[in-house]
């Protein structure tokens, strides 16, 4: 524990658990609210993006649709709330089980497919998922649904800032947990082993599809609870939660932080945030009104992380040693 | 006589108008060398495509350990006791050479539903997979990754691979292509041994090899089995000195 | 019945726009045998290229055809900065980079032309109807859309089917090394495809402009369409995205003009119109799903 500490990741990756652990004490103490609403999306993105690792970066799966847990377990909150169903326990249980199902039913269907096909089918299901949240005219379609925010009478009251964070953050602490496990576990090898030479894993006695769509329901539940916290986040359910550039960016998160890195997506979700902040203001300076177009600046970047820095933020904090 | 491990019943494969595989029945009986060989192209490494699950055959069956396994998924056959090496070395590369047959152990030591324990040290996989490295010859290289190891030692590397099942047959395609003369000696004497407790199919295009290890032989060309007998037989049967051999003696 | 055909055709019509965007993709992917997410940005580019040329000649053909040359640059250009890297790397790669055009050009997109939307008007040669049938008229804008995109369909299956960069698609996807042995300049002849793949994304684009309208982000979702059409279609294969794309084309025309119809039998009115384009999108990715499931690699993809 002490020795992880000496090594640049590990020294990094405690500092930034450390800040994100009292970030709610800190936006108070310098009076900063937004930086705390921030805060709560890095860490429910986060989440998703250690999801998305887990079959991404751990199995090789390109999934381009990941972006549609969130919007089942967004709405499954959503819809139970707008029917009058306002307990967490009761919203938050079905929408996991929503996300679950969901997950399993499509992995069944698209881990058939391999490479491109598979990368394109999993973007179909996003897609068909979207069109179908948009088409819920009694869920507001296309402009979304304002809804209150589960209640845990007695426990925890989401409403407040602060304790939502904290509700947040522990769970970004618990996924981390699991998917270090999970990553080095017999389940893990074997997943890591078949996105390195599915043949030889099949060859070994593994029934490599099984192992796969295990790995993309467990995914897609942990997908569907940044989903269920998203919705809480803002209130708030639409299509746009879970449009294929939502998808798009979850993947950009990944790479950017490091594929197959358990802190990787943690890394990628901040950078991301940060750089989408910050380079307005930055190319401001640079020259007053510039810092509107600056996707101008991060479309380029992107393109040269794809091709020149694939190992993401991970790989420039050292060696990893496993 | 006893009853064979293996039996192919008139296996067809086509590949288009290619006849890759035609009406092909061969079988493989326990403690037994059974060498199948054939010129480039004959549709060797084809049959044990089909024998392992990895292609299906258009017509004809398969048996194995007594059950018809023709439509049976590959890893399941495996786990009736198919193993095998491939002809294109195939290994896990970013896996050091010690995780490689600690996978294969895994593979054999029923499901991997398992994610919370760290089988990183698991010693009922890492034990049996440091002995089976020793054993193949490459116990000092277990921390290698297997990307960085040299020819000869990945082929090595499949071979241990494909014994961590447990085999009762192991489908040897090639094993020696690409090895040095020493390396191919030490194999020769390593599967001798080995063939008491695993039959095999071995595929090899080393005729010494071949002459050394098997106890039959069947020649595979353009698809058909045109010869099986003992190596003496082979060697004096006439079709095969004109299909095959004579090309070796030319 | 004159009804129905109206809507066949406005499918045709639809299809073919679908099958010029498709075409690109699954000639790069085919050939290439790589993703290209921005395909749909160059739709986008067309059409303001377009809007701008249209309205600096002052003239609606003028302008188009001053567009596709420009189109065509734009498309060499992009190859050779970004694009050309990337044929030599995973899928995953492509994907990314590609994703990265996107942003760049919606944002370019914005800071050029602005935020708000264009139009660009229906020429007045053309702002008519004509009669396809006896006492059946139909918009001429709408007719010539189809007769473009038949023509470039025609073009495009004799392309496959009598030249050598035919005979390199028909032989299969991504085989490199044998267009290296056939003494073809690889790197020409890529740059090349991919040019002609923008010129006909933003040509659709274009032709698309006065049906529709000219916005940032006009590509994103259409793309994702044509990308389902080449999936159905099975990748690399002309014949399929055009067939997929026909399907694809009437499977939208009958959800918008014959699901509301349906739907209203058992909803409220204005429901009905609002969650018909919305089945009718599902629709088809349902039939991609079905398509995927059924054939893993497409109606006419090559097996493995
Ligand atoms: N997937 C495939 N599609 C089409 N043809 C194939 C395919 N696989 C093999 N073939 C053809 O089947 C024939 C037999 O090939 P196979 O690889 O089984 O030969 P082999 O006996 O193993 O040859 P070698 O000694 O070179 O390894 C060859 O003509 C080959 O081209
Ligand atoms: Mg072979």
């Amino acid at each position: 524990m002490m020795a992880a500490l000496r090594t640049p990741r590990g020294l990094a990756t405690a500092l930034i658990l450390l800040v994100l652990a009292v970030l709610p004490l800190l936006t108070q103490a310098f009076d900063q609210r937004y930086l705390l609403s921030i805060g709560t999306r890095i860490v429910i993105w986060s989440i998703a993006a250690v999801s998305l690792n887990m079959i991404l970066g751990y199995g090789g799966l390109v999934s381009f649709g990941h972006a549609m847990f969130f919007g089942i377990g967004g709405y499954a909150v959503g819809i139970l709330s707008a029917e009058g169903v306002s307990s967490g326990w009761i919203q938050w249980p079905v929408a996991l089980l929503a996300a679950t199902a969901w997950a399993a039913l499509i992995g069944a269907l698209s881990l058939r497919t391999r490479g491109l096909y598979f990368i394109m089918i999993t973007l179909a299901f996003a897609q068909l998922v979207y069109y179908v949240g948009s088409g819920l005219e009694a869920y507001g379609g296309d402009d979304g649904l304002n809804i209150s925010r589960s209640r845990f009478p007695g426990l925890i009251d989401l409403r407040d800032k602060a304790s939502f964070y904290w509700l947040c953050f522990a769970l970004l602490c618990a996924s981390l947990w699991f998917c270090g496990r999970y990553a080095n576990s017999h389940f893990g090898l074997v997943l890591r082993g078949a996105k390195s030479n599915e043949l030889r894993m099949t060859a070994l006695g593994f029934p490599v599809f099984r192992y796969r769509l295990a790995a993309f329901t467990i995914a897609g539940a942990l997908g569907g609870l940044s989903g269920i916290l998203l919705a809480n986040e803002g209130a708030y359910v639409s299509p746009a939660m879970m449009s294929w550039m939502k998808s798009g960016d979850l993947i950009v998160i990944v790479v950017l932080g490091g594929m197959g890195a358990l802190f990787g997506p943690l890394y990628g979700t901040i950078a991301f945030f940060v750089l989408e902040e910050a380079l307005p203001p930055l190319l401001n300076l640079a020259h007053k009104g510039w810092g509107e177009y600056w996707m101008i600046v991060f479309g380029p970047l992107l393109v040269l992380i794809a091709l020149y820095a694939r190992g993401g933020i991970d790989s420039l904090l050292g060696r990893r040693h496993e | 006589m006893t009853e064979p491990l293996l039996r192919t019943e008139r296996l067809v494969k086509r590949y288009g108008g290619l006849l890759a595989t035609d009406n092909v029945s061969i079988d493989v009986r326990p403690g037994e060398i059974h060498a199948l060989i054939g010129p480039n192209g004959a549709g060797k490494t084809t049959l044990v495509h089909q024998l392992t699950g990895v292609v299906a055959p258009d017509s004809g069956a398969i048996h194995f350990a007594g059950r018809d396994v023709t439509r049976l998924a590959t890893h399941a056959r495996v786990r009736l006791g198919l193993g095998r090496s491939f002809q294109i070395t195939s290994v896990l590369r970013e896996f050091t050479a010690l995780e490689n047959v600690a996978l294969a152990v895994q593979g054999h030591a029923g499901h991997s539903f398992r994610f919370l324990a760290d089988a990183r040290h698991d010693e009922a996989l890492r034990g049996p997979a440091r002995r089976l490295l020793e054993e193949v010859g490459l116990g000092e290289r277990a921390g290698t990754l297997a990307a960085s190891l040299s020819h000869g030692e990945q082929r090595q590397l499949e071979i241990a691979m494909a014994l961590a099942g447990e085999p009762s047959l192991l489908l040897l395609d090639e094993p020696m292509a690409g090895m040095g003369v020493e390396e191919s000696q030490r194999l020769i004497g390593f599967l001798r041994a080995l063939k008491q407790k695993h039959a095999m199919l071995l595929i090899e295009h080393d005729m010494d090899a071949v002459f050394q290890l098997a106890d039959r032989i069947t020649v595979l060309v353009y698809g058909r089995a045109i010869a099986s007998g003992t190596p003496d037989e082979i060697r004096a049967n006439p079709d095969v000195r004109q299909a095959y051999l004579g090309e070796e003696a030319a | 019945m004159e009804y129905l055909l109206l809507q066949v055709l406005n499918g045709v019509q639809l299809g073919l726009l679908m099958f010029l965007l498709a075409a690109g993709l699954t000639l790069t992917l085919g050939i290439m045998d790589l993703v290209n997410l921005a395909h749909g940005s160059l739709y986008m580019m067309g059409a303001y290229i377009a809007w701008t040329l249209i309205g600096v000649t002052d003239s609606f053909v003028l302008g188009t055809l001053l567009a596709l040359p420009a189109i065509f640059l734009l498309g060499v250009a992009v190859e050779i900065v970004v694009i050309r890297k990337l044929y030599a790397r995973d899928h995953l790669t492509q994907v990314l980079a590609t994703f990265g055009l996107i942003l760049f050009f919606n944002e370019l997109v914005r800071a050029l032309w602005g935020p708000a939307g264009k139009s660009i008007a229906v020429p007045g040669f053309l702002n008519r109807t004509i009669e396809i049938l006896p006492g059946v008229p139909y918009p001429a804008y709408r007719f010539a859309i189809i007769v473009v995109g038949a023509l470039v369909a025609i073009l495009l299956a004799w392309l496959v089917a009598r030249t050598r960069l035919g005979m390199l698609i028909r032989a299969g996807a991504s085989n490199r090394r044998m267009i290296g042995a056939l003494g073809v300049n690889i790197e020409l002849l890529f740059s090349l495809v991919f040019g002609l793949g923008a010129v006909f994304a933003g040509l659709a684009g274009l032709m698309a402009a006065p049906i529709a309208s000219v916005r940032i982000g006009m590509g994103d979702d259409i793309l994702i369409l044509a990308l389902v059409i080449i999936v159905i279609g099975g990748i690399g294969s002309i014949k399929g995205a055009f067939i997929a794309a026909m399907v694809v084309g009437q499977i939208d025309i009958v959800g918008r003009a014959f699901l509301p119809d349906i739907l209203k039998t058992f909803m409220s009115s204005s429901a009905a119109s609002s969650a018909a384009p919305a089945i009718s999108q599902v629709l088809v990715y349902v039939l991609m799903a079905v398509v995927l499931v059924w054939r893993p690699t497409g109606l006419f993809g090559q097996r493995t």
